[in-house]
Parts: C-alpha cells; sequence; structure tokens
C-alpha cells in the first residue's frame, strides 16, 4: 500500500487511526485495535457516522487508539450496553461500534449484555476475551475455563459463561468468535458484523501478556495458537466492490448481509451452516468437550428486524427533531385538557 | 367472625339532630376491599362532586398488593379548595369486614357511615349515624351480570351516599360518563347500579337528614382539570421535547411512563405509517434504563428515565458519571417510603438529600420540586430545557400523593418558548472556529463547555467521553492541576444554576415567622398557614422549587425572626442543606418540623407542631 492510498471515500490509513496505546506491548487488544482501524478503512465507514462505546476495563480503554474523529464515550463496568442502545436510539444513522471485556461483559454486565441482544440492538459488540481482569492485575474472569491455572497457581473450580452460547441463547442474530492475532479470520468478520443489522457479537479471544499468558491458561498465545480451530475460510465482498466470484456449487456458502454486502464461507474444519442456530449451539458444546476453540461465524440471521425498526421509529435522527414535530397541535393539546374538566 | 344478620340491631337514632347541616366541606372515606374493584365507584363520586362545582381532593391509601388487602379512598370535599389531606373523616363508607372497627374509630362524632348490613354496628360507637346496606343482597338481585357483580355492587353505595349528601342524579350520570369516557357501552349497567343504590336511599334513608349536604356552585368548578402529576409530568415530557424514555417498573413512578406510552401513541405515531417519533424502552433494571437514557441524551436526544427511590439507588453510578462526563439527562424521582417492602406504597419526601448528591465523589445535582401538577407539567418541559443548557442531569421529585392522586388544576398552557438545547456546536460553527474548539473548556465563564453531537459531519466534531478524569480537549490526563480545574469549573457551573432552576415562590405579609416547604407539603402549608392565621399567627412562607437554593432564600431567612421548615422526612434533609448552604447566623434561625408516617401531610402536621413551637419560643 503506498502512503497516499485512500479508501472509498477518500481517506488514507492515517484517519482511521487513534491516539497511542497505554496497554502493554504485545497485549491482545492492541491487534485487535488494529483489525478494527483495518476493518473500519477498508468499509469506507465515515468517522464522523462512528460511535464508539466501552465499558470498563484495558479492553475497554482501546475506543481511545482507534478513529480520532469518531465520538467516542468510555462508560462504567459492564453497562456499555445500555448507552449503546440509548445513543443507538437517538440517532439511527450512527454506526454503533461496542468494546467490551469478558469481565465487563460476562460478570457485571451480563444481565446488560443480554438484553441488549435479546432487543436485537443495531451494533457492533466486540468482546475482548483474556480470561482474566485485566486492568485490576489478573484475577479470574467467568469466562476462565475450569481447570485453568493462575499465574499465582490458584485453579478455577467454576463453569465458565460462554458469551458465544450465552448469545446463541438470547437469540443474538450474529454471534461469531475469533483470535486476536487472526487477521484474516477476524478482519472480514468485523466487516460481517458492521455490515449486519441487528447485534453482532464477536467474541475475540486476545491474550493477556501481563497476567494471563501462562503454561496452564487457556487463554494464552501459545494454547490458542495450538487449539484454534477456523470453521470456515472467510472472505468478505463489500456491497460497493463491482468484482464478484464465481464458485462451483457446493463449494462455499455465501451470506447475504443487510447492507448487500456478502460474506463468503469456504469450509475448513466444520461443515456448519451457520444460519442455523441449533447446529451452532451443538458445534460449541462439541468442540468444547473436545477441548478445541473453535473460531468463525458460529450464527448469522439477516432477516430479524432490530430493535428500532420492531419500535417503527423515525428513521430520521430523533436528536434532530423540534417542537412542530414533537408537540401535538394546538387543538389536540386544547382537546386533551377538556378531556380532562 | 362476623355477626349474623339477625344478631343486628336496628339502627339508632342519634342523640342529635342536625340543624344547620355543614355545606361543601366534608371528607369521605371508602374503605373497601384492594382489587374488588372500588376505584371506578370511587372515581364516579369524585367526578359527580366536582361536576357540580365543588372541589375536591382525593387521595388513594392503598396496600402493596393486587388483591384481598384493605385499601382506603380518601375523598376530600372543601368549599375552599383545600387540597391537602384531612385525617378526619364525616363519611364513611364501610365495605371491609377486616378493618371495619378501625375505621369506624376514624369518623367524626356525628359522622355518617353507610356499612355492609352484616357488620355489627351496635356496641362499637353510639355518637355515630348509621346506615346500613344489604350490599350482597341488593348486588345478587339487582344486577344482572355475573361477571361485574362485584364491581357494579360498589357503584350501589355511590347512590346511597348521592341519597345522603344530595348530590343530583344528572351529576352522578356525568361522574359515570366522565370515568369510563372510553367504555360508553358500560354507562348503563353502571346508571342503573348507581340507581339500585339511590333508590334505596329513597325508601330508607331519605327522611334521615345527616350533618353534611352538598349544594351545586355554579361555575364553581369551571375550566378546572382533574389530573395526576404523573400524567402531568408525562405531558409534559411530551411538550418538552421527549425522545427517548426508559424506565422500569416501579411504583409510584410506573404510571408516568405508562401514561407516556399512552401520549406516544397518540401524539407521536403517524397514523398511516405507525412512525413513531419517541422511543419508550422497558429496560432491564433502573441501571439500564438510566445508561439508556443517558447513552441518548449523550448522543443529542432529549432522554429521560422515570422511577422511584429503589431505582435512585440503582442510578447513583450512573448519575455520578453523567454530571463528570457533562451529560443530560432527565431523571424523575416520584418518592415512596424505604427500601423493597418498607410501605413502597405510601408517600414521603425522604429522597432529597440522597437525590441532590447521588453519585460518589463530589456531585451534586439540579432538582426540581414541583408541588402541583401543574408544575409537574412545566418543569418536565423545564428539566429537559436545563439539562441541556447545563448539560447535567437534572432531577425532577415529585412523590407518591403528588404523582398518583388526582388533583385539581388549571388547565396547562402550550408551550410558547422554543427548546433550549443549550451549547452545541453545528458543522457551521465548528466551520467558523476553524475546528478549534475544546469540549471542557469555560469559553463564558459561566462553567458551562461546549459540546457536539455525535454523527455531526466535521473532522473536528468528534471528542472522547469519560468520567472526570479528563483534561480541556478531553484527552485522559492523572494531572492534579487539570483535576482540581475541572472540578472547580463543574462547582462554579452548579452556583450558576441557583438563579436558572425554578425560583422560589415567597408570600409575606410582615409576619416575624416564616416557614418553608417544598413538594406535596405545600397543599398543607396553604391550609395551616390559614388556620394560624385564624389564631392570629400569621406566617409568611417561602416554597422551594429548586435546588441549588436559590439566592432568595437567604433574603427570606434574613428577613424572619424563626423559619420552620416543613418536610416529609425524619431528618429534615431540607433543613440540612439549608443549613450547609446558609450563611450560620441565619442557620440559626431555622427550626424544624417533620412529617413521616407514610400518609400524605394534613395541615394539622403543620400547624399544631408549629403552635407548640412558638409557645415554647414566646
Ligand atoms: C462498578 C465497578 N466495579 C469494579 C471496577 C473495577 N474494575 C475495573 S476494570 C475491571 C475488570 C475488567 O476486566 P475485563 O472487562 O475483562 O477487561 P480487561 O481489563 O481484562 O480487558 C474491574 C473489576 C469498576 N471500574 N467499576
Ligand atoms: S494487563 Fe493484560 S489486558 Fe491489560 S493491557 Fe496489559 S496485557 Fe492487556
Amino acid at each position: 500500500m503506498s502512503a497516499l492510498a485512500v479508501n472509498r471515500i477518500g481517506l488514507a490509513r492515517e484517519a482511521y487511526k487513534g491516539g497511542p496505546s497505554t496497554l502493554c506491548a504485545g497485549c491482545g487488544h492492541n491487534s485487535i485495535t488494529n483489525h478494527i482501524i483495518k476493518a473500519l478503512y477498508d468499509l469506507g465507514v465515515e468517522p464522523h457516522r462512528l460511535a464508539k462505546l466501552s465499558g470498563i476495563g484495558c479492553s475497554s480503554k482501546t475506543p481511545a487508539y482507534f478513529v480520532e474523529q469518531a465520538h467516542g464515550f468510555n462508560g462504567l463496568h459492564g453497562r456499555m450496553p445500555a448507552l449503546a442502545t440509548g445513543a443507538g436510539l437517538a440517532n439511527r444513522e450512527l454506526v454503533v461500534l461496542g468494546v467490551s471485556g469478558d469481565g465487563d461483559s460476562a460478570s457485571i454486565g451480563l444481565g446488560q449484555f443480554m438484553h441488549l441482544m435479546r432487543r436485537n440492538v443495531d451494533c457492533t459488540y466486540i468482546i475482548e476475551d483474556n480470561g482474566t481482569y485485566g486492568l485490576t492485575k489478573g484475577q479470574f474472569s467467568a469466562t476462565a475455563d475450569v481447570d485453568s491455572v493462575h499465574k499465582k497457581g490458584a485453579v478455577n473450580h467454576y463453569q465458565p459463561i460462554d458469551p458465544c452460547a450465552v448469545a446463541l441463547s438470547v437469540g443474538s442474530t450474529f454471534v461469531a468468535r475469533s483470535f486476536s492475532g487472526d487477521g484474516k479470520q477476524l478482519v472480514p468478520l468485523l466487516k460481517a458484523a458492521v455490515a449486519h443489522r441487528g447485534t453482532a457479537v464477536l467474541d475475540i479471544i486476545s491474550p493477556c501478556v501481563t497476567f494471563n499468558d501462562h503454561d496452564g491458561s487457556t487463554r494464552s498465545y501459545s494454547w490458542v495458537k495450538d487449539n484454534d480451530e477456523g470453521i470456515h475460510d472467510l472472505s468478505f465482498i463489500p456491497y460497493f466492490e463491482e468484482i464478484r466470484v464465481e464458485y462451483e456449487a457446493g463449494e462455499v456458502k455465501e451470506v447475504d448481509l443487510y447492507d448487500g454486502s456478502t460474506l463468503v464461507l469456504r469450509k475448513l474444519s466444520e461443515d456448519h451452516d451457520p444460519t442455523d442456530r441449533l447446529a451452532a449451539m451443538r458445534l460449541l458444546e462439541e468442540s468444547r468437550t473436545r477441548g478445541q476453540l473453535l473460531t468463525g461465524l458460529l450464527y448469522v440471521d439477516e432477516h430479524a428486524e432490530d430493535f428500532a425498526t420492531r419500535e417503527r421509529l423515525a428513521e430520521q435522527p430523533l436528536r434532530d427533531l423540534g417542537e412542530a414535530d414533537l408537540r401535538p397541535a394546538r387543538e389536540q393539546f386544547a382537546s386533551l385538557m377538556r378531556e380532562l374538566m | 367472625m362476623l355477626p349474623q344478620r339477625g344478631d343486628l340491631p336496628s339502627p339508632t337514632a342519634p342523640p342529635w339532630k342536625p340543624v344547620d347541616p355543614i355545606v361543601n366541606d366534608l371528607t369521605i372515606l371508602a374503605a373497601t376491599v384492594n382489587g374488588s374493584g372500588s376505584q371506578s365507584a370511587n372515581l364516579v363520586l369524585t367526578r359527580a362532586i366536582f361536576s357540580m362545582g365543588i372541589p375536591v381532593a382525593p387521595k388513594n391509601v392503598f396496600p402493596s398488593n393486587i388483591e384481598g388487602l384493605p385499601t382506603w379512598y380518601d375523598l376530600r370535599v372543601s368549599a375552599r379548595g383545600y387540597q391537602a389531606r384531612r385525617a378526619q373523616h364525616d363519611l364513611l363508607i364501610a365495605r371491609n369486614p377486616q378493618t371495619w372497627t378501625h375505621d369506624l374509630a376514624a369518623v367524626v362524632a356525628g359522622g355518617a357511615v353507610v356499612h355492609d348490613d352484616v357488620f355489627l354496628a351496635s356496641g362499637v360507637r353510639e355518637d355515630v349515624e348509621y346506615f346500613p346496606v344489604p350490599f350482597g343482597r341488593l348486588g345478587k338481585t339487582r344486577i344482572a351480570s355475573d361477571s361485574l357483580r362485584k364491581q357494579l355492587t360498589n357503584m350501589i353505595y355511590v347512590g346511597v351516599v348521592a341519597g345522603l349528601l344530595g348530590i343530583p342524579f344528572d351529576n352522578l350520570v356525568t361522574g359515570i360518563e366522565r370515568t369510563l369516557a372510553t367504555k360508553p357501552k358500560a354507562w348503563p349497567v353502571n346508571i342503573d347500579a348507581v340507581r339500585v343504590g339511590y333508590g334505596y336511599w329513597e325508601e330508607n334513608f331519605s327522611d334521615r337528614p345527616i350533618s353534611h349536604v352538598l349544594r351545586p356552585v355554579v361555575g364553581g368548578t369551571d375550566g378546572l382539570i382533574l389530573v395526576d402529576g404523573n400524567q402531568a409530568a408525562a405531558l409534559g415530557c411530551v411538550m418538552g421535547g421527549c425522545t427517548v424514555a426508559a424506565w422500569y417498573p416501579i411504583t409510584p413512578s410506573s404510571s408516568l411512563c405508562e401514561s407516556l406510552t399512552g401520549y406516544a401513541d397518540r401524539f407521536r405515531t403517524d397514523p398511516e405509517t405507525g412512525e413513531r417519533r419517541i422511543a419508550i424502552v422497558q429496560a432491564e433494571d433502573e441501571l439500564a434504563a438510566a445508561g439508556m437514557a443517558i447513552g441518548a441524551g449523550w448522543a443529542g436526544a432529549r432522554a429521560m428515565t422515570a422511577t422511584s427511590g429503589p431505582g435512585i439507588s440503582l442510578m447513583a453510578e450512573f448519575a455520578g458519571l453523567a454530571y463528570y462526563a457533562e451529560v443530560p439527562v432527565v431523571v424523575f424521582d416520584i418518592q415512596r417510603l424505604g427500601p423493597s417492602t418498607g410501605l413502597p406504597t405510601r408517600t414521603s419526601q425522604g429522597d432529597l438529600g440522597f437525590a441532590y448528591r447521588l453519585g460518589h465523589g463530589d456531585t451534586r445535582h439540579l432538582v426540581l420540586l414541583p408541588g402541583t401538577a401543574e408544575e409537574c407539567y412545566e418543569f418536565a418541559q423545564r428539566a429537559f430545557d436545563l439539562a441541556d443548557r447545563f448539560q447535567t442531569p437534572v432531577l425532577v421529585l415529585s412523590d407518591l400523593d403528588l404523582g398518583m392522586n388526582l388533583w385539581m388544576s388549571r388547565p396547562f398552557d402550550y408551550p410558547e418558548a422554543p427548546f433550549d438545547r443549550g451549547k452545541v456546536l453545528t458543522v457551521d460553527d465548528l466551520e467558523r472556529l476553524e475546528g478549534d474548539w475544546a469540549r471542557y473548556r469555560d469559553v463564558d465563564g459561566d462553567g458551562i463547555p461546549y459540546r457536539t453531537w455525535p454523527g455531526t459531519p466535521h473532522p473536528n466534531a468528534g471528542y472522547f467521553t469519560r468520567g472526570s478524569g479528563h483534561d480541556d480537549r478531553a484527552r485522559y490526563t492523572e494531572s492534579p492541576e487539570a483535576y482540581q480545574a475541572n472540578m472547580d469549573r463543574l462547582a462554579r457551573k452548579h452556583r450558576g444554576a441557583r438563579t436558572a432552576v425554578p425560583g422560589p415562590v415567597t408570600v409575606s405579609g410582615g409576619s416575624a415567622l416564616g416557614l418553608i416547604a417544598f413538594g406535596s407539603t405545600h397543599h398543607a402549608v396553604v391550609e395551616a398557614r390559614d388556620e394560624l392565621a385564624a389564631r392570629g399567627l400569621p406566617v409568611d412562607y417561602l416554597r422551594l422549587r429548586a435546588l441549588p437554593i436559590a439566592p432568595e432564600v437567604a433574603d427570606f431567612v434574613a428577613a424572619h425572626e424563626r423559619v420552620y421548615v416543613v418536610e416529609q422526612n425524619r431528618d429534615g434533609q431540607l433543613l440540612e442543606i439549608l443549613s450547609e448552604e446558609l450563611p450560620a447566623e441565619l442557620v440559626a434561625r431555622l427550626r424544624s418540623i417533620r412529617h413521616y408516617d407514610g400518609q400524605p401531610i394534613a395541615a394539622a402536621a403543620v400547624a399544631a407542631p408549629l403552635l407548640a413551637l412558638e409557645a415554647v419560643c414566646v
């Protein structure tokens, strides 16, 4: 890529960068930031339309590290879903992108996370999942696997909460798992998530080099590399791209996304149909018992209405409506007063 | 154990005969069983009397229960228009065997008691007049509909009471039509049921006048409306341009958002496409409700949530965030007693101190204190303007009494002023500034910075919102100087709000004594002041309508020797705030009168302690 390269709206990749990261060198979260930058640049998302929201944690700091020009809101621990829901209702034209951690979404914010998905709020919901609380220095999180070992030797005895299983159980309309180190898979997934209408959940395994990258952890770089099984090989074809490749029948599956883009899936480890929710649940469970980390698109439903559509909300941003749109006419008001007499 | 029919004595004549009945001034108590459908009967009675041109003030005293527990309806009829609760009852409608003796004890000597004929009336009180009615038999024999029998049997007492008090039948019909405005098909059966009661009175009691009578007053209530504070606030939200509302059900605030939903269907929904110009979300809890409203406020919508004390507790973290991140949001707190099971259906002004400083660290909010239904309507609108103007949470503190009971009010005014959206930079502004602006810089010296809304198409529009750790360009910093400068600016901004929030209303007649109250306490104060003046003790009055306290409050205290602060909480929370914010020499003049039993405050609870304290003073 030459220094002058620009995307379809004429912006250089630079325009998608943010402030310098203050996370540890080698933190998986930093890689995810870079993949987000690439995906948004490739998609040509207008920076001013992007709303970046997050909870609290190392992961939740990252919205400051991409798309400087966009509005960002580093909110409260576990409460990003509510902020994102409200922001999206206020202005349906925003591209809402939420970043969270596994502590943020699977512990303190589990309720909000689930309710956001059951409403199918239109947003991309990224969980940077390191199995630990990075920012508070390494306690187990609720996604840590049974028998995984803490840096100081303690063993986790409690069942993990799998964000993808939770997502499938509450009818989330886009569920994927990926790995911070696998840009080839993650970037198309991120693009598809933005193209999707409704909640797109991405549980991205993102090793914490400082507190959870040791032997006995199931979130270390080496463990993930050894156990990662990609379901499909993915390529994303944006709606604005002319080129269409013809595939042999049966060779690939195509997922038509809401904005006209297509996600092309080519079988790797599993012959999984991502429109089959039950199959996705079975696959998750089976891979877990096999000790595998299955990554890729688990489930997608492009037909479900998102929250604002279901609520029949005006297309025009609500925040732009004025007195004439929002106050009943004088006669209507007067007749209401008469009814109260 | 209920007495049997055969045990009952015939009604005895009271030892006295009323000569001059008291006109248009009494309190009726209807004691019924929750879930028995007595509510519409009570409303019909209320609206019938109101339609006679006589001022009414009804109050529901209800349990935290859906069916089976006792419930009371307290209907004050006052020629002078007093709307506070009155603890003595002149006419009892007793339909609840569980509470019969207790209810009977609340009737004034010489009062009238309409009761189920199966209740034992003798030997309990000899100084009241009994009007036993065979409700069960009348219901069975005279009401045809099996499914509506329970509810319509209550309508029978409306007819009996109408007879006793002299309510013309036409007004009863008006009462039915108004109460069941949306169900005209139900009018005839209700009218028939009332007629059964009226007929029973005619046959059995028409020769027994009671000590009170109602006489129509031409034009007495003309042009007035009957509305509850929550409905008024919901309408205020509509007129104030609210477009996002998130809530979690809780008594006594639920009816605010339910009313808002009704108004949204009517005024914010395109009749053809069904497209809505408001989002109303029933959230998963109050944390989420507050978060949604704050997310929407951040993105530029006028957003609100409504709750009561327990929900306010859950919103504390978000309220603090919105204060520091300077996000506009309106929060209605319809106050009630205690956490969880602490009398959730009883009224209180116990959240004042908590709400004012909701959040951890040094937080201070703008708190509006409506005292009337009309102010619930007006302050709801002003709350959105103030939230936008000051970029901060605005809490509107109402209470169960104000929010859930019907109040007489003059009709509300259609707002003439446009919305005040505060200091929001548009693309044009940003171009003029050549993109050079700082989110948290005090440009105008009032502590209020400029903001942009997400989605503003300018490369310099964006900024990053977080809690208190930021410099004036909204960049993260842990610099002590930047932190403190920001804290001081926030304090400056809050001080500036003292003259922007609704100012106090003062009535002064040059008395040495003053009285300060807020919210629904107002109505008891109005009446108490009349009583005190009649006893030769006129008291000046300042009604506080918002926090932070306006400069006039200090002037008022300075102009009086002793100032009684009246409030509905145990600890004197307003007194505490005043003590902190007024100069020490003025604080010494403050006295406290507190009422906190869960019942709406009555005039006697103001006048009696004030008299007692004054007796000590002189
Ligand atoms: C209400 C509340 N409780 C606790 C904290 C402290 N806290 C900050 S970050 C964090 C955990 C973050 O873990 P995770 O979401 O997994 O993010 P990571 O740092 O691992 O990326 C906690 C407990 C807080 N900020 N707020
Ligand atoms: S502590 Fe862990 S999660 Fe946090 S920045 Fe460092 S490596 Fe990343």
